[in-house]
């Protein structure tokens, strides 16, 4: 019995290896990845990869940047927390609770965008937001909808608990809103406007009335970044590089978009629409901008506090500043000695510079 | 002596039996134990006490938002409608399995559509279910239902196909009427294969409850397994594992006890599993 037990501990030693090592170790290499799911603003990171700028900039660095797709979104941000992944591509709501809250201490690399007007609340056979007291709400629990939906509600005055949220999978709204008993629903694109479409359906509020408040990031390992500069250098460089043509009107332009729109699933004209209640922060120097603006501490004191307030920022968080999360000036908020989310201008003002 | 004809002691059966159990747990220290070398915070593979405090945090402490203890009220919303599904699932298998399996025309009529229907995966046709049924308790319902019931019915069918056909000519001599028939020879035959045929079918069920629940729901360990997984909260998914796997093993022992008390005669033969 003793015997076995060593012999099952020594095995399970060598079985559990692959487990305890695939986390990313900080030091200098060479192979980096990089994940994304498929959202309006995150479509550039698979034309990156497949148009092979990204390929010329990591040249470039002499590195090597794999950018890979991943279905699920939650499921990205969960491998890149475990460590399979050197960046992802997530909301800032998203990069404090799972990955900063988790410990991982993370940097917002590039500033690519924020909703604005890309989540939305619909009511069926509804006109106005304080129509929804008293209605069950579908829609995904604990994601940037839920945090609009909190938002939306502070502006008249209700709470969550004049109504009853109903936690219910994107992949299923939209047959979910067709059914007799779902009566309003908070989503995002491209689900909001096909939900939009249907004659009964009245948006009542989206995330234009909270502009810079639901933010779309790439999110790199700290450590990682700070070992390996290159890294960031190169995405940073491929991304901008991107960004200037995918904004033209040119040929070149076009042809972009239109890849991109077919990989989303819809048409060029689809994908305007999306990016048109999407701010894609085109330059460096709009993103860098944003990130230094004094109203980014703030979004993130509301965020922070509606995550304590569902209970999930971190384990046996004792306040909403358990998580420190540090600003472009320096300033921080939270626990100065649990910084584990950095927004950091510097690479995105190398961009700016030139100096890439 | 050969190694099949060897048989463990009482003790050593039930050490042995440990083995697998505790290698598991201790891969599982020691994985959870290097990766928290690196991050002491890490969501993957929390320490095993951390996943004791979450256990004890869902079951004793009550819900800041709600005041409940969301893992009871979790079970008891799952059970209640593991247990509905399962009941109408069941009742199902009992009346159409003997009438398929007892009267030719009926078999005839639906064996072959039951059979193709028994294939379609249900997940598939989930947005139908949700116009036919709603998004409430109906539809995941109706859910570990349709993914059970046919399968139940099949194989109730196939044990009254199975009772040796001189019992029944025996019967038939004897001037016992049909109903007679059934309730005196078919029934005692058939229930302790249709229990047989309940365990089996749990194992589905519990997969369609989870699904159903991780669709559209406020409650339930569906609900809460897909929920907290948005933020990757291992120390809660894993304790909720154990435990989803702990009632339907307890389930399936009572249905084993069940079966053996009231149907002794199907238990003389041999060892059940």
């Amino acid at each position: 019995m003793l015997k076995s037990i060593a012999k099952a501990s020594l095995l399970a030693a060598a079985l559990t290896m692959p487990l305890s090592v695939a986390s990313v170790q900080a030091e200098e290499k060479k192979d980096f990845k990089v994940c994304w799911s498929i959202y309006v603003g995150w479509m550039p990171w698979g034309y990156l990869q497949d148009s092979g700028i990204m390929k010329k900039w990591a040249d470039k660095y002499e590195i090597d940047v794999e950018i890979v797709q991943i279905n699920d979104y939650v499921e990205s941000i969960n491998q890149y927390t475990a460590g399979e992944y050197d960046g992802c591509s997530m909301t800032n709501m998203d990069a404090l609770s799972i990955p900063a809250g988790g410990g991982v201490d993370t940097t917002a690399l590039i500033v690519g965008d924020y909703s604005n007007g890309n989540d939305g609340i619909i009511l069926k056979d509804k006109a106005e937001l304080a129509d929804i007291k008293g209605q069950t709400v579908n829609l995904v629990e604990l994601s940037v909808s839920h945090y609009l939906l909190a938002r939306a509600l502070d502006t008249v005055g209700l709470a969550e608990k004049d109504l009853t949220v109903v936690n219910t999978s994107d992949a299923d709204m939209i047959a979910a809103y067709a059914t007799a008993d779902v009566t309003s629903v908070v989503t995002w694109n491209p689900l909001l406007s096909e939900i939009e479409a249907q004659p009964n359906a009245t948006k009542v509020f989206d995330s234009a009335g909270i502009p810079g408040e639901i933010i779309d990031v790439m999110m790199v390992n700290t450590e990682t970044l700070a070992d390996n500069p290159a890294f960031g250098k190169a995405l940073v460089g491929a991304w901008y590089e991107l960004m200037s043509i995918m904004s033209s009107d040119s040929e070149e332009g076009i042809a972009a978009r239109t890849a991109m729109a077919e990989a989303s699933g819809t048409d060029l004209a689809g994908y305007d629409a999306q990016l048109a209640t999407t701010k894609m922060f085109y330059t460096p120097a709009e993103a860098v901008e944003f990130t230094k603006a004094a109203e980014l501490p703030a979004t993130m004191k509301f965020v922070a506090e509606f995550l304590f307030d569902k209970g999930i920022l971190g384990e046996g968080a004792p306040s909403p500043e358990f998580v420190g999360v540090a600003f472009a000036d320096g300033s921080i908020y939270g626990d100065a000695n649990n910084v584990k989310l950095r927004f950091d201008p510097s690479f995105m003002q190398m961009a700016v510079d030139g100096a890439l | 002596m050969r190694i099949i004809n060897r048989r463990p002691s009482r003790v050593t059966a039930l050490a042995l039996g440990m083995v697998p159990f505790v290698a598991t747990i201790v891969t599982y220290a020691i994985a959870s134990h290097y990766r928290r070398l690196e991050n002491p915070a890490d969501k993957l593979l929390p320490s095993i006490e951390r996943m004791g405090e979450a256990f004890w945090r869902m079951a004793a402490v009550p819900d800041r938002r709600s005041g409940d203890l969301l893992l009871w009220v979790d079970t008891f919303d799952s059970l209640w409608r593991l247990g509905t599904g399962m009941a109408v699932s069941t009742l199902l298998a009992l009346c159409l399995g003997i009438a398929i399996g007892f009267i030719p025309h009926v078999r005839s009529t639906l064996a072959p559509y039951l059979a193709t229907f028994s294939l379609i995966p249900p997940i598939t046709i989930l947005p139908i279910l949700f116009i036919t049924f709603g998004l409430g308790e109906v539809a995941k319902i109706a859910l570990i239902v349709i993914g059970t019931a046919p399968v139940m019915i099949r194989s109730t069918a196939q044990a009254v196909l199975d009772i040796p056909r001189e019992m029944i000519i025996k019967a038939e001599t004897l001037g016992a009427s049909v109903w007679q028939m059934i309730t005196r020879l078919v029934l005692p035959q058939v229930l302790p294969k249709l229990i047989t045929a309940l365990r089996l079918g749990l194992v589905p069920a519990w997969i369609f409850l989870i699904s159903a629940e991780a669709i559209a729901s406020t409650t339930g360990l569906g609900y809460r397994i897909f929920l907290v997984r948005r933020y990757l909260a291992m120390d809660v998914i894993l304790p909720y594992v154990v435990w989803i796997t702990l009632l339907a093993f307890l389930l399936d022992r009572l249905l084993l006890l069940i079966s053996r008390r009231a149907f002794r005669w199907h238990h003389l033969g041999s060892d059940a599993l």
